[in-house]
Formats: structure tokens, C-alpha cells, sequence
């Protein structure tokens, strides 16, 4: 199979517009309106310090919360409301942070679960097995292979998840979210636990990923990450969207520095080491 | 047998699953035996035990829809035994004297199968968003209300006869012949037991066969997603609310069925067959003989079935009537149930997901061991 093959049949844009988006919890204000636009094939990044709310956009976006006010489009269709599982079958596929595999199945069956939203066959189809049936079943196998090997875990086809290697779980994780053949791929902090080796092979991934025609939004704290790979960033704190634009911008913005370092920091020489 | 003994047997068996000549050696013998197990245990233990033979067949399908329900998406369910209720009422009331309705066990079946999976449906959905321990709550709750609302719809319109039951079901009948009447085939004479030996024998091998395409298909794999995680399996695209009622309503049309063939078999139904200890008996076969593992669950459902007979027969000789021996039988059998949760925790006969699952724990465990060992050196 080809990688790219499925994406090509798609519609091309995958435009995501975010609006004057708030999510609160009790008084706690997770995110109060913010807006910002992700153009399609890019790959963009959110940072922002820890509780900053980068988490929460990502369970709004991909349904797990219902967003107070504000509205999400993708292709210029609202996803507000709608439940997870539809936001998949829209096409945004996610990864979690604390990595979330179906530990007890095989590093093939939890690809193959991804394939899940993409096929049919229901009851009366596993009972009798008719060809269509088996086709659909054999191209869910080929699939998921195929899938491992692209990132690069190919040998641990039949070992249980929960045995993989952390950085092969996370690429499996990515593979899972692959399979369900998506526009835009949410990614939550992939790198976390990483040696830089594996998050410079993370990187070539990614950047494969989006040559497959694949737009990407990345949740990330490892700053070389995301300051080789992304086209822009957004800089959350506290909510808020404090600055968006390209990460040599960002990195050397004010507000940016002392939402990382406080304020008492904040004459401090901008430059290379701020965010790190 | 002691413990290590399965497990050198189950060794055996797997190096013989290599041999082709003797697995068909192996297939060709239980064929055999299931088809001519009524007369071999009829012949050599008294017609009583053909009774238990189908009764064991019953438990099999019983515990085979629990199966879905339980070992693979992980929902427990602890009222399981109310979809064998309505599977029985039903067959019951449309093929007895009571309203004097007689309709054909081949329309009575599937129907039941299917009003058993609208119940199924109907516990389902208030269920969606519970887990564990509250699932297990409401589910025993709704075994319950099955069983209460059976013996109270006697009043003001008699529905189900309260706790009197129903009473002379129709057996089922192929052409005209009836299979509870005794019958003289080839000079045996078979009592209505014989007869729907092969009757169930026949639903078991298809209703197995439904669990094992199902276990093998993107619906089983999604089942076992949600039970590994709720939340990943719905973000990775599935609908777990139709999924997990699906699974309800598969395992309960199991029930439906296991309960219309129960009721033309006994002839007799009331609300008291249908207790909260008949639910966790059938959760006992699908845990011990191995969750998620239809080979383990059929285990589970024969020694569930068979061993408290055996035990029945076997204490009166020993004690006498000094003590009562179905107290003793009782004893004997929870002392088994928890000596096998703690030589095979995984059931007797563990998938191999589980298998793998539970032995890798094991290793994990004594890797800890080994390192806080030589922390301590």
C-alpha cells in the first residue's frame, strides 16, 4: 500500500477556523476566546506553560468537552457539539499525553481498531463472512501494517502494546491515529520522554506525515521540536492566546518570555535560551 | 488434579495441534461422543443424567452470551439472567394453555431472541455512561425488576400468572413428532430428554459459531477496545454507545434463546428459576473457565453444571444424614470456586489475550522483586 494513496482522493483544504472559543471550568477559565485559523498542509504548533490550557483546546476540538461559547469549522463545517467519534469520522484524529493504547491488544489490533471509523461491517457481515466482508477485513490488516512499518515499529506487529518500547508507543499511537485516515492529525505532546535522537527521528516523522497531505497540530514543550518543524505557533497562557506567528517570532516576543519566566524575569535578555 | 497437571495436559494438547492425523483423530472422536453422549450417559449413569447433559447445553449458551457481554466488552453485567426470563416468558405465554395461544417453536425462537435483545437494549441505555462497580448495581437492579414484575403481573389483568408460573408449555415439535414424548428409535426407547439433547447440541455448535466470527471482526476488536478504553476507543472513531448496546443486545438475544428452550423443555417456568444466584452462577462459568475464551466459557459452563451433581451424590455416602448434604455440596463448591480464582486467576482455560495479559503481570512483578533485591544488596 502507499502511504498518501487515500489522501489524495480527499477534498484538498483542511482549514481550521477557531473562534472566540471559552471552556470554563467552575471559575476556573480554561480558555477564554480564543481564536485562531490553521491553514491546510501546515504544521502548527501550541505552546504555552504548563495549565495554560493547550490540553483543554485539544479535548474541545476533538469533542471530548462541548466548548461554552465559540464555535470550531473544519472545511468551513462546525464541529461544535458534536460527539468524538463524529469529529473522527470528520477527519481530525488525536493522540493523548498520557498515552492512552489499548494496552491487552497487539500493536497490529490497535491500528486496526483505527480503521474502525472507516469500515463497515457489522453483525450480519463477522457472522457470515461474505466476500465484501473479507476484502474489507484483509485491506484493514494490509492497512495497519503498513501503517507500523511507516513509523518505523514494524517488529512489534504481534507484541502487546503495553510491552512496546515508551517512544515506539507513542509512534503507535500515531500509526492508530493514522489509520483513520485524517485531515488533520492532533498531536499532544509527542515527544514527552523522548531522547533527542528519537525526538529527531519524531521530527523526520512528522514532517513525512505532512507530506503526505496530512495538516498537523502539534501540543509540544520540547522547543528544538517545535522550533524545527513548525510553520507557526500560537503561545497559550492562562487561557489566553497571548501570540501566534512564526516560532523565530514568537521565541523573542515579550509577553511570551514573561508568561515562561514571570514577570520579575521579564527584562531578562530575549533571545535563545528564553523558552527553553 | 492439581494445577500444573492442566497445564502439562494443555501442553500436550498443543503439541498434538501440530499433528494433523491427530487432530482428526481428536475431531472424529468428539464427534462421536457428542453424538452419542445421550445413550453412552444414559446407559451408564441413569436417564437423570441426560437431563443434567442438556442442562449443561443450556448453561453453555447461557454463559457463551454472557461471554460477549462480560469477557469482551467488558461490561459487567450481573442481571444477565433476566434475558433467559423473557426468552422463557415469552416462549412461554405464546405456546401454552395460559391465553391459549400455540404458536410454532420456529417463530417463537428468533422472536425471542429479538425481544430478548430489545431488553437487552432497553437495560443498556440507561447504563451508557456507567462503569464497573455502577454498572454491576443497576444491571443487578434490572435482573431484579424482571424478576418482581413476574411474579406480580397476575394483577388486575393475569399476564404472567405470578408466582404460580406457566404451566403445560408446548414442547417443540419437527412435523408431528413431539420431543418430549418417548420415542422408539432402532428399540431404544429415548424420553424427551434424548430428543432435545440433539436440539441444543445443535443451537450450541450455532451459537458458538457466532461468538467466534463475532470475537474475530471489527465489532469484537471495537468490544475489546472499549473495554480497554473507553475514552481512546471513542476518539479513535467509535460509536461506543451503539457498540456497547450492540454487545447488550447480542449477549441478551443468547439469553432469549437459552430461556425459549428452557421453557418448552421443563413444560414449566415461574419467576423463582430466575434468581439473582442463577445470574452469578452463569458470571461464575464465564470467569472461571477463562473470560473472553468461548473454549474456556463451555468449560466453565460443563464442571458449573456437572460438579455440583457429582457432589450430590458423592457427600450422602460419606456423612450420611447427620448433616444436610446440599450444605455440604455448597461448601465443597465454594471451596473449589476460590481455589481455582487463586491457582488460575485468569480462568481455567484463559484466552490467549489474557493468558498473556496475566503472565506478563507475573513477570513484571518478579522483575520488581529481583530489582528491590539488589537495591537492598
Amino acid at each position: 500500500m502507499t502511504p498518501g494513496a487515500d489522501t489524495a482522493k480527499r477534498p484538498a483544504s483542511a482549514w481550521v477556523t477557531v473562534s472566540g472559543l471559552c471552556k470554563h471550568f467552575g471559575g476556573l477559565a480554561a480558555l477564554s476566546d480564543v481564536s485562531l485559523t490553521i491553514n491546510e498542509g501546515e504544521i502548527y504548533g501550541l505552546i504555552g506553560p504548563n495549565g495554560a490550557g493547550k490540553t483543554t483546546f485539544f479535548n474541545v476540538l476533538t469533542g471530548l468537552y462541548t466548548p461554552d461559547l465559540g464555535d470550531l469549522l473544519l472545511n468551513g463545517q462546525s464541529l461544535a457539539g458534536l460527539k468524538p467519534n463524529e469529529i473522527v469520522a470528520r477527519g481530525i484524529a488525536r493522540t493523548f499525553q498520557n498515552i492512552r493504547l489499548f494496552a491487552n491488544m497487539t500493536a497490529l489490533e490497535n491500528v486496526m481498531v483505527g480503521r474502525h471509523v472507516r469500515t463497515h461491517a457489522g453483525v450480519l457481515g463477522a457472522v457470515l463472512r461474505d466476500r465484501k466482508t473479507c476484502a474489507e477485513e484483509r485491506d484493514i490488516r494490509e492497512r495497519a501494517r503498513g501503517l507500523l512499518d511507516y513509523v518505523g515499529i514494524g517488529r512489534h506487529t504481534h507484541a502487546l502494546a503495553k510491552h512496546l518500547p515508551y517512544g515506539d508507543q507513542r509512534r503507535l499511537e500515531i500509526a492508530r491515529a493514522l489509520a483513520t485516515d485524517p485531515l488533520l492529525l492532533a498531536l499532544d505532546e509527542p515527544a514527552a520522554g523522548m531522547n533527542p535522537s528519537e525526538a529527531g527521528k519524531l521530527q523526520e516523522l512528522l514532517q513525512s506525515i505532512r507530506a503526505r497531505g496530512i495538516t498537523i497540530l502539534l501540543i509540544e514543550h520540547h522547543v528544538r521540536l517545535v522550533m524545527g518543524v513548525c510553520d507557526r505557533v500560537a503561545v497559550l497562557d492562562y487561557g489566553k492566546k497571548i501570540a501566534e506567528g512564526r516560532p523565530q517570532d514568537v521565541r523573542r516576543d515579550p509577553t511570551v518570555i514573561e508568561a515562561y519566566l514571570g514577570g520579575a524575569l521579564g527584562g531578562a535578555e530575549p533571545g535563545d535560551g528564553a523558552i527553553a | 488434579m492439581t494445577m500444573p497437571a492442566i497445564d502439562r495436559l494443555l501442553q500436550h494438547w498443543q503439541r498434538w495441534q501440530q499433528n494433523r492425523r491427530a487432530i482428526w483423530i481428536v475431531y472424529a472422536a468428539l464427534v462421536f461422543v457428542l453424538a452419542t453422549a445421550p445413550f453412552l450417559v444414559g446407559m451408564s449413569a441413569g436417564s437423570a443424567w441426560v437431563r443434567i447433559l442438556d442442562f449443561i447445553l443450556l448453561y453453555v449458551i447461557l454463559a457463551l452470551g454472557l461471554n460477549i457481554v462480560v469477557g469482551y466488552a467488558g461490561l459487567l453485567d450481573l442481571g444477565y439472567i433476566a434475558f433467559y426470563a423473557v426468552g422463557a416468558y415469552f416462549f412461554g405465554l405464546l405456546a401454552s394453555p395460559h391465553f391459549d395461544i400455540h404458536l410454532p417453536f420456529w417463530v417463537l425462537l428468533p422472536l425471542g431472541a429479538v425481544v430478548a435483545a430489545m431488553f437487552g437494549m432497553l437495560l443498556g441505555a440507561p447504563t451508557l455512561k456507567l462503569r464497573g462497580d455502577y454498572l454491576a448495581i443497576v444491571t443487578l437492579g434490572f435482573g431484579e425488576i424482571i424478576r418482581i414484575f413476574l411474579t406480580n403481573l397476575n394483577a388486575p389483568v393475569n399476564i404472567t400468572n405470578g408466582p404460580q408460573g406457566l404451566n403445560m408449555i408446548d414442547p417443540i415439535r419437527f412435523g408431528g413428532v413431539s420431543l418430549s414424548q418417548t420415542q422408539s428409535v432402532f428399540g431404544f426407547s429415548t424420553s424427551g430428554a434424548y430428543l432435545y439433547y440433539y436440539l441444543f447440541l445443535a443451537l450450541v455448535l450455532v451459537v458458538m459459531f457466532v461468538a467466534i466470527r463475532l470475537q474475530n471482526s471489527r465489532i469484537g476488536r471495537a468490544w475489546v477496545a472499549i473495554r480497554e478504553d473507553e475514552v481512546a476507543a471513542e476518539a479513535m472513531g467509535i460509536n461506543t454507545r451503539n457498540i456497547k448496546l450492540l454487545a447488550f443486545a447480542m449477549g441478551a438475544s443468547f439469553g432469549g434463546i437459552g430461556g425459549g428452550l428452557y421453557a418448552s423443555f421443563q413444560g414449566f417456568i415461574s419467576p423463582e428459576s430466575f434468581t439473582l444466584s442463577e445470574s452469578i452462577t452463569v458470571l461464575c462459568m464465564v470467569v472461571l473457565g477463562g473470560m473472553g475464551n468461548v473454549a474456556g466459557v463451555i468449560l466453565g459452563a460443563v464442571l458449573l453444571v456437572v460438579v455440583p451433581e457429582v457432589l450430590r451424590d458423592a457427600v450422602r455416602p460419606l456423612l450420611g444424614d447427620s448433616v444436610d448434604p446440599n450444605a455440604v455440596r455448597m461448601l465443597l463448591f465454594g471451596v473449589a470456586l476460590v481455589a481455582i480464582m487463586i491457582f488460575r486467576p485468569a480462568g481455567l482455560l484463559p484466552s490467549v489475550r489474557r493468558q498473556r495479559e496475566f503472565a506478563s503481570d507475573n513477570e513484571v512483578l518478579a522483575q520488581e522483586q529481583a530489582s528491590l533485591y539488589d537495591a537492598r544488596r
